[in-house]
Protein backbone atom coordinates (compact mmCIF):
# COMPACT_ATOMS: atom_id res chain seq x y z
CA UNK A 1 0.00 0.00 0.00
CA UNK A 2 1.28 3.46 -1.04
CA UNK A 3 0.65 6.85 -0.57
CA UNK A 4 -2.99 7.71 -1.42
CA UNK A 5 -3.55 11.65 -2.62
CA UNK A 6 -7.11 10.91 -2.59
CA UNK A 7 -7.55 9.34 0.64
CA UNK A 8 -5.54 11.92 2.36
CA UNK A 9 -7.72 14.45 0.58
CA UNK A 10 -10.65 12.84 1.23
CA UNK A 11 -9.64 12.74 5.16
CA UNK A 12 -9.12 16.32 5.26
CA UNK A 13 -12.16 17.54 5.20
CA UNK A 14 -13.79 13.74 6.72
CA UNK A 15 -16.47 14.38 9.35
CA UNK A 16 -14.84 12.71 11.67
CA UNK A 17 -11.80 14.62 11.62
CA UNK A 18 -13.66 18.05 11.61
CA UNK A 19 -15.63 17.04 14.27
CA UNK A 20 -12.40 15.81 15.96
CA UNK A 21 -10.82 19.14 15.42
CA UNK A 22 -13.72 21.33 16.94
CA UNK A 23 -13.72 19.36 19.93
CA UNK A 24 -10.14 20.03 20.12
CA UNK A 25 -11.02 23.60 20.06
CA UNK A 26 -13.00 23.98 22.44
CA UNK A 27 -11.31 21.33 25.12
CA UNK A 28 -8.34 23.31 24.62
CA UNK A 29 -10.12 26.77 25.55
CA UNK A 30 -12.28 25.05 28.57
CA UNK A 31 -9.09 23.95 30.10
CA UNK A 32 -7.02 27.06 29.16
CA UNK A 33 -9.50 29.19 31.12
CA UNK A 34 -10.05 26.96 34.25
CA UNK A 35 -6.57 26.26 34.43
CA UNK A 36 -5.75 29.99 34.51
CA UNK A 37 -8.27 30.40 37.36
CA UNK A 38 -6.56 27.59 39.12
CA UNK A 39 -3.20 28.95 38.66
CA UNK A 40 -3.99 32.61 39.58
CA UNK A 41 -5.66 30.93 42.73
CA UNK A 42 -2.46 29.11 43.29
CA UNK A 43 -0.22 31.59 42.44
CA UNK A 44 -1.98 34.07 45.18
CA UNK A 45 -2.23 31.57 47.85
CA UNK A 46 1.67 30.93 47.40
CA UNK A 47 1.99 34.67 47.68
CA UNK A 48 -0.25 36.02 50.25
CA UNK A 49 -1.75 32.83 52.16
CA UNK A 50 -0.83 31.85 55.65
CA UNK A 51 1.05 29.54 55.76
CA UNK A 52 -1.84 26.34 55.47
CA UNK A 53 -2.91 27.66 51.71
CA UNK A 54 0.73 28.63 51.21
CA UNK A 55 1.73 24.32 51.69
CA UNK A 56 -1.56 23.61 49.85
CA UNK A 57 -0.80 25.92 46.80
CA UNK A 58 2.89 24.35 47.03
CA UNK A 59 1.80 20.75 46.96
CA UNK A 60 -0.34 21.06 44.26
CA UNK A 61 2.05 22.50 41.65
CA UNK A 62 4.73 19.80 43.31
CA UNK A 63 2.46 17.49 42.43
CA UNK A 64 1.00 18.21 39.19
CA UNK A 65 4.59 19.58 38.20
CA UNK A 66 6.05 16.60 39.13
CA UNK A 67 3.77 13.70 37.45
CA UNK A 68 3.10 12.95 33.68
CA UNK A 69 -0.08 14.53 32.45
CA UNK A 70 -0.92 10.71 31.25
CA UNK A 71 -0.90 9.59 34.46
CA UNK A 72 -2.98 12.25 35.96
CA UNK A 73 -5.94 11.66 33.18
CA UNK A 74 -5.57 7.37 33.38
CA UNK A 75 -6.13 8.37 37.08
CA UNK A 76 -8.54 10.42 36.67
CA UNK A 77 -10.64 8.19 34.77
CA UNK A 78 -10.33 5.06 35.40
CA UNK A 79 -8.09 5.00 38.88
CA UNK A 80 -10.67 6.95 40.97
CA UNK A 81 -13.81 5.46 40.06
CA UNK A 82 -12.33 2.55 42.30
CA UNK A 83 -12.91 5.18 45.52
CA UNK A 84 -16.26 5.53 43.95
CA UNK A 85 -14.95 8.78 42.25
CA UNK A 86 -16.63 8.84 39.22
CA UNK A 87 -16.05 11.37 36.27
CA UNK A 88 -17.10 11.09 32.86
CA UNK A 89 -14.49 10.99 29.32
CA UNK A 90 -15.67 14.77 29.08
CA UNK A 91 -15.16 15.58 32.84
CA UNK A 92 -11.99 13.78 33.01
CA UNK A 93 -10.24 15.73 30.40
CA UNK A 94 -11.38 18.86 31.38
CA UNK A 95 -10.22 18.28 34.94
CA UNK A 96 -6.65 16.48 33.90
CA UNK A 97 -6.20 19.47 31.58
CA UNK A 98 -6.54 22.11 33.82
CA UNK A 99 -5.52 20.73 36.74
CA UNK A 100 -2.38 20.11 35.06
CA UNK A 101 -2.21 23.43 33.18
CA UNK A 102 -2.89 25.78 36.58
CA UNK A 103 0.45 24.27 38.01
CA UNK A 104 2.30 25.81 35.26
CA UNK A 105 0.28 28.84 35.35
CA UNK A 106 1.05 29.34 38.51
CA UNK A 107 4.63 29.87 38.59
CA UNK A 108 4.40 31.97 35.24
CA UNK A 109 1.82 33.96 36.73
CA UNK A 110 3.62 34.12 39.80
CA UNK A 111 6.54 35.77 38.13
CA UNK A 112 4.40 38.06 36.61
CA UNK A 113 3.51 39.63 39.78
CA UNK A 114 6.85 39.46 40.93
CA UNK A 115 7.64 41.60 37.91
CA UNK A 116 5.48 44.59 38.83
CA UNK A 117 7.12 47.21 40.43
CA UNK A 118 7.25 47.66 44.24
CA UNK A 119 6.00 51.51 44.11
CA UNK A 120 3.08 50.26 42.21
CA UNK A 121 1.98 48.34 45.55
CA UNK A 122 2.35 51.69 47.45
CA UNK A 123 0.75 53.73 45.13
CA UNK A 124 -2.34 51.92 45.05
CA UNK A 125 -2.39 51.53 49.04
CA UNK A 126 -1.97 55.10 48.99
CA UNK A 127 -4.69 55.85 47.01
CA UNK A 128 -6.90 53.96 49.45
CA UNK A 129 -7.35 50.81 47.57
CA UNK A 130 -7.61 47.20 50.02
CA UNK A 131 -5.94 44.26 48.97
CA UNK A 132 -8.33 42.75 45.66
CA UNK A 133 -8.35 46.15 44.74
CA UNK A 134 -5.13 46.34 44.49
CA UNK A 135 -4.69 43.24 42.94
CA UNK A 136 -7.61 43.24 40.38
CA UNK A 137 -6.82 46.85 39.23
CA UNK A 138 -3.27 47.38 39.75
CA UNK A 139 -1.10 44.28 39.89
CA UNK A 140 -2.54 41.63 38.12
CA UNK A 141 -2.80 43.97 34.92
CA UNK A 142 0.37 45.02 35.05
CA UNK A 143 1.21 41.64 35.92
CA UNK A 144 -0.51 40.42 32.39
CA UNK A 145 2.31 42.25 30.04
CA UNK A 146 4.71 40.25 31.50
CA UNK A 147 2.65 36.64 31.45
CA UNK A 148 0.70 36.76 28.37
CA UNK A 149 4.11 35.66 25.86
CA UNK A 150 4.44 32.49 28.30
CA UNK A 151 0.52 31.62 28.63
CA UNK A 152 0.47 32.12 24.88
CA UNK A 153 2.99 28.87 24.54
CA UNK A 154 1.30 26.97 27.36
CA UNK A 155 -2.22 27.33 25.33
CA UNK A 156 0.11 26.91 22.22
CA UNK A 157 1.69 23.26 24.26
CA UNK A 158 -2.41 22.79 25.09
CA UNK A 159 -3.43 22.34 22.06
CA UNK A 160 -1.49 19.52 21.42
CA UNK A 161 -1.71 18.33 24.88
CA UNK A 162 -5.64 17.24 24.15
CA UNK A 163 -4.05 14.55 21.84
CA UNK A 164 -3.32 12.28 25.53
CA UNK A 165 -6.98 12.72 26.33
CA UNK A 166 -7.55 10.10 23.10
CA UNK A 167 -6.02 7.24 25.70
CA UNK A 168 -9.07 7.56 27.79
CA UNK A 169 -11.13 7.52 24.19
CA UNK A 170 -11.93 11.52 24.07
CA UNK A 171 -13.09 12.01 20.51
CA UNK A 172 -10.23 14.77 20.04
CA UNK A 173 -8.11 15.43 16.91
CA UNK A 174 -5.99 12.63 17.57
CA UNK A 175 -9.00 9.94 18.47
CA UNK A 176 -10.71 10.70 15.11
CA UNK A 177 -7.24 10.00 13.19
CA UNK A 178 -7.37 6.99 14.84
CA UNK A 179 -10.20 5.86 14.11
CA UNK A 180 -10.02 6.79 10.40
CA UNK A 181 -6.93 5.01 10.25
CA UNK A 182 -8.72 1.77 11.05
CA UNK A 183 -11.13 1.87 9.05
CA UNK A 184 -9.53 1.69 5.71
CA UNK A 185 -5.75 1.27 7.43
CA UNK A 186 -4.47 4.52 5.68
CA UNK A 187 -2.67 5.29 8.56
CA UNK A 188 0.46 7.26 7.47
CA UNK A 189 -2.95 9.62 5.53
CA UNK A 190 -5.18 9.82 9.00
CA UNK A 191 -2.01 11.20 10.65
CA UNK A 192 -0.25 13.45 8.25
CA UNK A 193 -4.07 15.09 8.40
CA UNK A 194 -4.27 15.21 11.64
CA UNK A 195 -0.52 16.21 12.29
CA UNK A 196 -1.90 19.03 9.86
CA UNK A 197 -4.82 20.29 11.54
CA UNK A 198 -2.28 20.82 14.55
CA UNK A 199 -0.21 22.52 12.36
CA UNK A 200 -3.03 24.77 11.41
CA UNK A 201 -4.50 25.26 15.14
CA UNK A 202 -1.15 26.16 16.31
CA UNK A 203 -0.47 28.58 13.24
CA UNK A 204 -3.53 30.56 13.67
CA UNK A 205 -3.26 30.87 17.37
CA UNK A 206 0.45 32.02 16.62
CA UNK A 207 -1.17 34.80 14.88
CA UNK A 208 -3.77 35.82 17.71
CA UNK A 209 -1.22 35.71 20.20
CA UNK A 210 0.80 38.57 17.97
CA UNK A 211 -2.16 40.68 18.57
CA UNK A 212 -3.21 40.54 22.04
CA UNK A 213 0.57 40.43 22.83
CA UNK A 214 0.43 44.01 20.83
CA UNK A 215 -2.89 44.76 22.60
CA UNK A 216 -0.64 44.87 26.42
CA UNK A 217 2.17 46.12 25.10
CA UNK A 218 0.33 49.39 24.25
CA UNK A 219 0.62 51.63 27.18
CA UNK A 220 4.01 50.60 27.58
CA UNK A 221 5.12 50.92 23.39
CA UNK A 222 7.20 53.48 22.53
CA UNK A 223 6.45 57.00 19.89
CA UNK A 224 4.64 55.04 17.34
CA UNK A 225 1.84 53.36 19.61
CA UNK A 226 1.08 56.77 20.91
CA UNK A 227 -2.60 57.23 21.36
CA UNK A 228 -4.34 60.24 19.89
CA UNK A 229 -3.72 63.17 21.95
CA UNK A 230 -5.40 66.46 21.02
CA UNK A 231 -1.77 68.12 20.83
CA UNK B 1 -9.35 66.94 62.36
CA UNK B 2 -10.53 66.44 65.61
CA UNK B 3 -11.38 69.16 68.74
CA UNK B 4 -7.87 70.29 68.55
CA UNK B 5 -7.69 71.46 65.19
CA UNK B 6 -4.35 69.10 64.49
CA UNK B 7 -4.71 67.22 61.29
CA UNK B 8 -2.03 65.04 62.77
CA UNK B 9 -0.26 64.18 65.66
CA UNK B 10 2.16 61.74 66.42
CA UNK B 11 3.18 60.48 69.93
CA UNK B 12 6.13 58.98 70.62
CA UNK B 13 6.32 56.71 67.41
CA UNK B 14 9.00 54.15 67.47
CA UNK B 15 10.50 51.69 64.52
CA UNK B 16 13.04 49.71 63.47
CA UNK B 17 14.05 47.54 60.65
CA UNK B 18 15.92 44.86 62.57
CA UNK B 19 18.35 46.41 65.18
CA UNK B 20 18.08 49.33 62.78
CA UNK B 21 16.25 52.05 64.78
CA UNK B 22 14.90 54.65 62.09
CA UNK B 23 11.97 56.19 63.88
CA UNK B 24 13.17 56.94 67.87
CA UNK B 25 10.66 58.53 69.45
CA UNK B 26 8.64 60.66 67.07
CA UNK B 27 6.49 63.53 68.32
CA UNK B 28 4.85 65.51 65.76
CA UNK B 29 1.59 67.81 65.93
CA UNK B 30 0.16 69.36 62.23
CA UNK B 31 -2.41 72.20 62.01
CA UNK B 32 -4.95 72.36 60.21
CA UNK B 33 -4.16 74.08 56.77
CA UNK B 34 -0.12 73.94 57.74
CA UNK B 35 2.70 73.20 55.63
CA UNK B 36 5.73 71.13 57.17
CA UNK B 37 8.90 70.90 55.38
CA UNK B 38 10.95 67.92 56.90
CA UNK B 39 15.04 67.42 55.51
CA UNK B 40 17.71 65.50 56.86
CA UNK B 41 20.67 63.91 55.26
CA UNK B 42 20.16 60.00 53.48
CA UNK B 43 18.61 57.25 56.02
CA UNK B 44 17.54 59.89 59.06
CA UNK B 45 13.71 58.13 58.19
CA UNK B 46 12.10 60.74 56.67
CA UNK B 47 10.35 58.13 54.04
CA UNK B 48 9.75 55.94 56.82
CA UNK B 49 7.92 58.78 58.89
CA UNK B 50 5.69 59.28 55.64
CA UNK B 51 5.31 55.99 55.53
CA UNK B 52 4.08 55.23 58.68
CA UNK B 53 1.59 58.14 58.54
CA UNK B 54 0.32 56.61 55.66
CA UNK B 55 0.28 53.12 57.12
CA UNK B 56 2.49 51.74 54.25
CA UNK B 57 4.81 50.82 57.35
CA UNK B 58 3.09 49.95 60.84
CA UNK B 59 5.20 51.35 63.76
CA UNK B 60 6.66 49.62 66.33
CA UNK B 61 5.07 51.81 69.29
CA UNK B 62 3.79 55.06 69.38
CA UNK B 63 0.29 56.61 67.90
CA UNK B 64 -0.56 58.27 64.83
CA UNK B 65 -3.67 60.37 64.70
CA UNK B 66 -3.99 61.43 60.94
CA UNK B 67 -7.06 63.03 58.89
CA UNK B 68 -9.12 61.79 62.16
CA UNK B 69 -8.33 58.65 62.16
CA UNK B 70 -5.97 56.69 64.80
CA UNK B 71 -3.76 54.75 61.90
CA UNK B 72 -3.50 51.34 61.97
CA UNK B 73 -6.19 50.70 64.89
CA UNK B 74 -9.70 51.56 66.36
CA UNK B 75 -10.65 51.97 69.46
CA UNK B 76 -13.39 49.82 70.55
CA UNK B 77 -14.27 50.40 74.76
CA UNK B 78 -10.89 51.95 75.81
CA UNK B 79 -9.32 48.84 73.94
CA UNK B 80 -7.32 49.73 71.12
CA UNK B 81 -7.52 47.49 68.27
CA UNK B 82 -5.33 46.62 65.14
CA UNK B 83 -7.12 47.20 61.75
CA UNK B 84 -7.13 44.73 58.92
CA UNK B 85 -6.03 45.81 55.65
CA UNK B 86 -9.53 46.51 54.17
CA UNK B 87 -10.39 49.02 57.37
CA UNK B 88 -6.60 50.40 56.97
CA UNK B 89 -7.59 51.18 53.16
CA UNK B 90 -10.78 53.07 54.19
CA UNK B 91 -8.66 55.71 56.50
CA UNK B 92 -5.98 55.84 53.58
CA UNK B 93 -8.46 56.99 51.46
CA UNK B 94 -8.28 60.17 53.82
CA UNK B 95 -4.89 60.74 53.04
CA UNK B 96 -2.78 61.45 49.82
CA UNK B 97 0.89 60.59 49.12
CA UNK B 98 2.94 61.44 46.65
CA UNK B 99 6.63 59.71 45.90
CA UNK B 100 10.09 60.41 44.21
CA UNK B 101 9.75 57.94 41.48
CA UNK B 102 5.45 58.94 40.65
CA UNK B 103 4.49 55.28 41.04
CA UNK B 104 1.55 55.99 38.13
CA UNK B 105 -0.02 53.20 37.23
CA UNK B 106 1.42 52.52 33.96
CA UNK B 107 -1.10 50.38 32.07
CA UNK B 108 -4.01 53.25 31.95
CA UNK B 109 -4.39 56.66 30.79
CA UNK B 110 -3.75 60.14 32.30
CA UNK B 111 -7.43 60.50 33.10
CA UNK B 112 -7.59 56.49 34.37
CA UNK B 113 -4.86 56.85 36.55
CA UNK B 114 -6.84 60.25 38.31
CA UNK B 115 -10.27 58.50 37.84
CA UNK B 116 -9.85 55.28 38.86
CA UNK B 117 -9.67 55.08 42.92
CA UNK B 118 -12.98 57.82 42.74
CA UNK B 119 -14.70 55.15 40.57
CA UNK B 120 -13.71 51.88 41.21
CA UNK B 121 -12.62 52.07 45.15
CA UNK B 122 -16.24 54.92 46.32
CA UNK B 123 -18.21 53.90 43.89
CA UNK B 124 -18.88 57.56 42.26
CA UNK B 125 -20.62 58.25 39.32
CA UNK B 126 -17.83 58.20 36.23
CA UNK B 127 -19.49 61.58 34.34
CA UNK B 128 -19.01 63.26 37.32
CA UNK B 129 -15.68 62.58 38.61
CA UNK B 130 -14.35 62.83 35.08
CA UNK B 131 -15.23 66.12 35.32
CA UNK B 132 -13.65 66.79 38.65
CA UNK B 133 -10.83 64.82 36.96
CA UNK B 134 -10.77 67.34 34.27
CA UNK B 135 -10.73 70.05 36.54
CA UNK B 136 -7.56 68.95 38.41
CA UNK B 137 -5.72 68.35 35.47
CA UNK B 138 -6.85 72.09 34.62
CA UNK B 139 -5.00 72.69 38.08
CA UNK B 140 -2.16 70.86 37.26
CA UNK B 141 -1.54 72.54 33.84
CA UNK B 142 -2.10 69.19 32.25
CA UNK B 143 -5.33 68.97 30.56
CA UNK B 144 -4.05 68.34 27.08
CA UNK B 145 -2.67 65.26 28.24
CA UNK B 146 -5.77 63.26 29.33
CA UNK B 147 -5.37 60.60 27.12
CA UNK B 148 -1.53 60.24 27.10
CA UNK B 149 -0.02 57.18 29.07
CA UNK B 150 2.27 58.34 31.76
CA UNK B 151 5.56 56.61 29.77
CA UNK B 152 4.60 59.30 27.49
CA UNK B 153 5.04 62.55 29.95
CA UNK B 154 8.07 63.70 31.09
CA UNK B 155 8.97 63.27 34.38
CA UNK B 156 7.46 66.59 35.47
CA UNK B 157 4.30 66.09 34.20
CA UNK B 158 4.22 62.55 35.43
CA UNK B 159 4.69 64.24 38.90
CA UNK B 160 2.19 66.60 38.28
CA UNK B 161 -0.44 64.02 37.54
CA UNK B 162 0.49 61.71 40.61
CA UNK B 163 -0.59 64.86 42.64
CA UNK B 164 -3.84 65.25 40.73
CA UNK B 165 -4.78 61.71 41.19
CA UNK B 166 -3.64 62.39 45.07
CA UNK B 167 -6.04 65.38 45.18
CA UNK B 168 -9.02 63.00 43.42
CA UNK B 169 -9.75 61.45 46.56
CA UNK B 170 -9.98 64.82 48.29
CA UNK B 171 -7.21 64.28 50.87
CA UNK B 172 -7.34 66.18 54.44
CA UNK B 173 -3.12 65.67 54.11
CA UNK B 174 -1.14 65.77 51.63
CA UNK B 175 2.54 63.76 51.98
CA UNK B 176 5.37 64.51 49.31
CA UNK B 177 7.84 62.32 49.60
CA UNK B 178 11.51 63.99 47.58
CA UNK B 179 8.83 64.74 44.86
CA UNK B 180 11.48 66.87 43.08
CA UNK B 181 14.61 64.64 43.72
CA UNK B 182 14.44 62.36 40.65
CA UNK B 183 13.41 65.45 38.80
CA UNK B 184 15.70 67.12 35.79
CA UNK B 185 16.86 70.88 37.05
CA UNK B 186 14.13 72.29 34.61
CA UNK B 187 11.48 70.67 35.63
CA UNK B 188 11.47 70.92 39.36
CA UNK B 189 9.87 74.34 39.81
CA UNK B 190 6.84 73.57 37.78
CA UNK B 191 5.71 70.69 40.07
CA UNK B 192 7.02 73.24 42.72
CA UNK B 193 4.16 75.66 41.71
CA UNK B 194 1.60 73.02 41.74
CA UNK B 195 2.39 72.50 45.43
CA UNK B 196 2.72 76.18 46.18
CA UNK B 197 -0.55 76.55 44.42
CA UNK B 198 -2.44 73.70 47.05
CA UNK B 199 -0.55 75.28 50.39
CA UNK B 200 -2.31 78.66 49.27
CA UNK B 201 -5.68 76.70 48.77
CA UNK B 202 -4.96 75.31 52.52
CA UNK B 203 -4.37 72.10 51.73
CA UNK B 204 -2.45 70.28 55.14
CA UNK B 205 1.38 68.93 53.50
CA UNK B 206 4.05 67.16 55.09
CA UNK B 207 6.63 67.54 52.64
CA UNK B 208 10.46 65.85 52.40
CA UNK B 209 12.25 67.81 50.11
CA UNK B 210 15.68 69.67 50.06
CA UNK B 211 14.32 72.90 47.74
CA UNK B 212 15.15 75.22 50.04
CA UNK B 213 13.62 77.52 47.85
CA UNK B 214 10.49 76.04 49.15
CA UNK B 215 11.13 75.76 52.58
CA UNK B 216 11.20 79.77 52.36
CA UNK B 217 8.21 80.39 50.02
CA UNK B 218 5.52 77.84 50.78
CA UNK B 219 6.59 76.04 54.57
CA UNK B 220 4.84 77.32 57.93
CA UNK B 221 7.69 75.32 59.81
CA UNK B 222 10.85 73.24 58.59
CA UNK B 223 11.99 70.47 60.49
CA UNK B 224 15.38 68.65 60.49
CA UNK B 225 15.88 64.75 60.85
CA UNK B 226 18.68 63.17 62.35
CA UNK B 227 19.64 59.64 63.33
CA UNK B 228 15.75 58.78 64.12
CA UNK B 229 14.95 61.96 66.04
CA UNK B 230 13.76 65.43 65.17
CA UNK B 231 16.33 67.44 66.11
CA UNK B 232 14.94 71.02 64.60
CA UNK B 233 11.22 72.34 64.15
CA UNK B 234 11.24 76.04 63.27
CA UNK B 235 9.48 78.42 61.19
CA UNK B 236 11.59 78.58 58.08
CA UNK B 237 12.97 82.15 58.94
CA UNK B 238 14.43 80.63 62.20
CA UNK B 239 15.67 77.65 60.72
CA UNK B 240 17.68 79.03 58.56
CA UNK B 241 18.97 82.02 60.60
CA UNK B 242 18.86 80.93 63.85
CA UNK B 243 18.89 77.10 64.14
CA UNK B 244 19.22 76.20 67.77
CA UNK B 245 20.85 72.56 67.11
CA UNK B 246 24.16 72.12 65.71
CA UNK B 247 22.96 69.24 62.96
CA UNK B 248 20.79 72.14 61.74
CA UNK B 249 23.99 74.13 61.01
CA UNK B 250 25.64 71.55 59.59
CA UNK B 251 23.09 70.64 57.23
CA UNK B 252 22.49 73.90 56.29
CA UNK B 253 26.45 74.54 55.27
CA UNK B 254 26.25 71.32 53.29
CA UNK B 255 23.08 72.27 51.11
CA UNK B 256 24.68 75.92 50.49
CA UNK B 257 27.84 74.52 49.19
CA UNK B 258 26.15 72.94 46.31
N1 LIG C 1 11.83 48.26 54.17
C1 LIG C 1 12.99 48.45 54.84
N2 LIG C 1 13.66 47.40 55.34
C2 LIG C 1 14.82 47.55 56.01
N3 LIG C 1 15.40 48.74 56.23
C3 LIG C 1 14.79 49.84 55.76
C4 LIG C 1 13.55 49.75 55.03
N4 LIG C 1 13.19 51.00 54.67
C5 LIG C 1 14.12 51.82 55.15
N5 LIG C 1 15.09 51.14 55.79
C6 LIG C 1 16.26 51.72 56.48
O1 LIG C 1 15.78 52.69 57.38
C7 LIG C 1 16.64 53.80 57.40
C8 LIG C 1 15.86 55.06 57.14
O2 LIG C 1 15.36 55.00 55.82
P1 LIG C 1 14.49 56.17 55.21
O3 LIG C 1 14.17 55.74 53.81
O4 LIG C 1 13.36 56.48 56.10
O5 LIG C 1 15.50 57.38 55.19
P2 LIG C 1 15.36 58.78 54.46
O6 LIG C 1 15.60 59.81 55.49
O7 LIG C 1 14.11 58.86 53.71
O8 LIG C 1 16.60 58.74 53.47
P3 LIG C 1 16.70 59.27 51.95
O9 LIG C 1 17.02 60.72 52.04
O10 LIG C 1 17.85 58.48 51.42
O11 LIG C 1 15.44 58.98 51.28
C9 LIG C 1 17.73 53.53 56.39
O12 LIG C 1 18.87 53.07 57.08
C10 LIG C 1 17.17 52.45 55.52
O13 LIG C 1 18.19 51.64 55.04
MG1 LIG D 1 13.61 58.93 51.65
Amino acid sequence: MSWSWPYFFDYMINGLMLRGVWVTIWLSIISMILGLGLGILAALMKMYGNRGTRYIAEFYIWLFRGTPILIQLVIIYTGLPQLGIRFNVVESCILGLALNEGAYLAEIIRSGIMSVDKGQEDASRAVGMNWRERMWLVILPQATRTIIPPLGNQFNGMLKTTSLCSVISMQELMRSAQMIAQIQFRVLEAYCIAALWYLLLVSIWGLVQTRIEAHYERPFGSEEAKPNNEK
Amino acid sequence: MNDTGLVVAIKNVKKSFGNNVVLDGINLDVSKGEVVVICGRSGSGKSTLLRCIDQLETVDSGEIRAAGHLMGFKELNAKIVPLKDASVAIQQRDIGMVFQNFNLFPHVSVLENIMIAPTRILKRKKDEVEKEALALLERVGLPDKKNAYPRQLSGGQQQRIAIARALAMKPKLMLFDEPTSALDPEMISEVLDVMVDLSKAGMTMIVVTHEMGFARAAADRVILMHDAKIVEDATPKDFFENPKSEHTRLFLSKILQH
